[in-house]
């Protein structure tokens, strides 16, 4: 199921379902870098909210995608990493450096309009 | 409730299919939401192991009964080109493919009892067991 992206002001909202294939994820990359240059956004916020499993390919994604988009110039923020996930991430040993997290959209959205404003 | 599970794992697809029905058996068993993401996503590692080394192949999800206690045992099984060094592949940070990386290792991190088979162009079984507590 592919990632629906909503428009909202400077910023882009990519919201995630349970069911995330590999190919889903890789849509999300090039959809997500087409519509920031596209829309010339200045943040996007990535939703994890229903993901419930984040394995290695998932988060190495999420952390080049994050990267792609710093280099446009924006900034991207994952929120809504669920506790399991949160905890099986770390057993696991999946790392998401470099990536800001927070905890809900609202916090998301509050911390990309923190960074743009810090940087006009 | 099915005592076992098979799962064809011959796309990405197959992956969430196996990763799903997993956490459902494991929610069927009583584990916690903490462990049955845990056994979620080593089921989601070991399918994408096998559509990215070997393209086919199959997860079988079985309920294992202890003495006291019941557990889940997850079997991920290919007939690809083998694993030519295991100790290497269970190394942390190891991939031959740049994308696998913690794979193994961080299966074998969460589950309680893990076992690897691997011939050269015969294909690898990875047998993986977690306990209820």
């Amino acid at each position: 199921m592919e990632v629906p992206i909503l428009k909202q002001g400077d910023f882009l909202i990519a919201t995630i379902q349970a069911a995330l294939t590999d190919a889903d994820l890789l849509h999300l990359r090039t959809a997500l870098l087409q519509q920031v240059v596209r829309r010339r956004s200045r943040g996007v916020i990535v939703d994890v909210t229903s993901l419930d499993v984040m394995d290695s390919f998932a988060s190495r994604t999420l952390r080049e995608i994050a990267q792609m988009i710093h280099l446009r110039g924006a900034e991207m923020v994952i929120v809504g990493i669920q506790p399991e996930v949160a905890f099986a991430m770390v057993q696991l040993g999946l790392k998401l450096e470099h990536v800001a997290t927070a905890l809900d959209l609202e916090e998301g959205l509050a911390h990309l309009k923190q960074k743009s404003e810090s940087t006009l | 409730m099915e005592n076992e599970i098979q799962v064809p794992i011959n796309s990405d697809q197959d992956i969430v299919t196996a990763r799903q029905k997993g956490r459902l058996l494991a929610a069927e068993l009583g584990f916690s939401s903490g462990d049955a993401t845990l056994i979620a996503t080593a089921i989601s590692e070991l399918a994408r192991n096998i559509v990215t080394y070997a393209k086919s192949g199959r997860i079988t999800l079985t309920v294992i009964n202890g003495s006291a206690r019941q557990g889940v045992q997850v079997v991920a099984q290919d007939q690809g080109p083998g694993i030519g060094d295991i100790q290497q592949a269970l190394r942390d940070g190891f991939s031959t493919s740049g994308s696998l990386g913690l794979g193994l290792p961080g299966v074998m991190r969460i589950v309680d009892e893990f076992e690897i088979v691997s011939e050269k162009d015969r294909g690898t079984t990875v047998k993986a067991q977690k306990w209820k507590r």
